[in-house]
């Protein structure tokens, strides 16, 4: 779009994104007793192709029905269904609790994958009283990509069901060429309670 | 921001908000020997409540008058701040001379159902040389929520005093279900000199 006056162009189409954000919202998905949230691209509104070099899902104040299960994604290509692509990763987290007997910062084999298509864990147990819950950001790197493999991290804190504080690191990659089309998100076993995942395309 | 043509409003203030992105930048603080940094909802148009489901704040080249560990707080509901926290601190270190590289858990920054201040880094920024600074970012996840804890996650990386550069991880949670509505900034000791703090929203929809 253009603003003309008087048949002169005041401010033209693009000039105004040089001072936009790099964020575009996409979609938001918000549980209620749900068995998963997925993004589907080209399914409501969802876009998860290359129009975007990264994508974020912002995955806020999560609440699991089911105590100490964890937060868990994985992903699928063309139309499949399976969620069960191979990906190899690294996990480390630090710990402490309420009560001051555990701080830690290890690595967590147990939590990690090598070349397995299991659903990927984004922490520990997840505490399911009231208030308990945790945040997490998932990036994913040129989901779209027929040459890469696609690279994704995450960060974010865990209320874990032990009473304390979790602050957890990943990154890894989903070792297909294959253009990535959809995500899936669910708790080890049990439903998302609630909680909100906002999808964002970065550009 | 409105633009006018021969009197004739044609485009108001907003008018352009919604392709701009989902970053919204609402305060800007900037340092001058400050004892704290504050940005409390309401008050000098600052937002911070269910506007927004997370909220980044953003150090720029903090710098600090005495040698000392950069601290926030939070307000849940009185004026004071002290909201009960858990939290977790981790950092990477290495020295100018290229010795000492770590990677290490460090209680010392860390809370257990603390209501004092919340160290970011886990060791002391220094003041000595007028080139020293920190910068990097707290992520605040849903503060308003009035049923969940709120938690957040910092990463900051500053010109420690020996001299190396200090790589902190501190992130946890305020253990409390009332909403946060404030949140300070400073200095162990003495005053933040100079720096900036940028608070942004990112856009819900």
């Amino acid at each position: 779009m253009a603003v003309i006056s008087n048949t002169t162009t005041i401010i033209d189409a693009g000039a105004i994104t040089s001072g936009s954000g790099a964020m575009t919202l996409i979609k938001t998905l918000t549980a209620s007793s749900s068995a998963n949230l997925q993004f589907l691209n080209g399914t409501s509104n969802v876009v998860f192709d290359g129009t975007y070099k990264e994508y974020q899902f912002h995955c806020i104040s999560i609440h699991p029905e089911s105590d100490g299960e964890p937060l868990t994604f994985q992903v699928d290509t063309g139309t499949n269904t399976n969620f069960n692509i191979a990906t190899t990763n690294t996990f480390f987290r630090a710990r402490h609790n309420e009560g001051d007997t555990i701080s830690s910062l290890a690595y967590v084999a147990s939590y990690d994958q090598a070349e397995g298509t299991a659903f990927i864990r984004m922490n520990g147990g997840v505490g399911n009283a009231a208030d308990e819950c945790c945040s997490m950001i998932l990036t994913i790197h040129e989901p779209a990509s027929s040459t890469f493999v696609k690279h994704y991290t995450f960060t974010g804190n865990n209320y874990q069901d032990n009473s304390g504080s979790e602050n957890l690191f990943s990154a890894g990659y989903f070792n297909t060429t294959t253009a990535l089309t959809r995500i899936q998100f669910k708790m080890g076993s049990g439903n998302i309670d609630s909680g909100t995942i906002k999808m964002y395309g970065i550009s | 921001m409105a633009i006018l043509s021969n009197a004739v409003e044609i485009a108001d203030a907003g008018a352009f908000s919604v392709g701009l992105g989902s970053m919204v930048l609402i305060k800007t603080l900037t340092a001058s020997s400050s004892g704290t940094l504050s940005f409390v909802h309401g008050a000098s148009s600052v937002v911070f409540d269910s506007t927004y489901p997370i909220y980044k704040f953003v150090f720029s080249n903090i710098h600090p008058a005495s040698t000392s560990y950069f601290q926030v707080n939070f307000r849940d509901g009185s004026t004071a701040y002290d909201a009960t926290k858990t939290s977790t601190s981790f950092g990477a270190i290495h020295a100018e001379d290229n010795s000492t590289p770590s990677l290490a858990y460090v209680a010392g920054s860390d809370l257990a159902e603390g209501t004092g201040v919340q160290r970011l880094t886990t060791g002391e920024l220094n003041s000595g040389n007028a080139d020293d600074s920190l910068s990097g970012h707290l992520h605040v996840f849903n503060p308003s929520s009035t049923t969940f804890v709120k938690h957040f996650i910092s990463n900051v990386n500053y010109s420690n005093n020996s001299p190396a550069s200090e790589n902190s991880y501190i992130a946890g949670y305020c253990n409390v279900t009332a909403a946060i509505d404030a949140v300070q900034f400073s200095m162990s000791s003495g005053n933040i000199d100079s720096g900036l703090i940028k608070l942004y929203g990112i856009k819900d929809s």
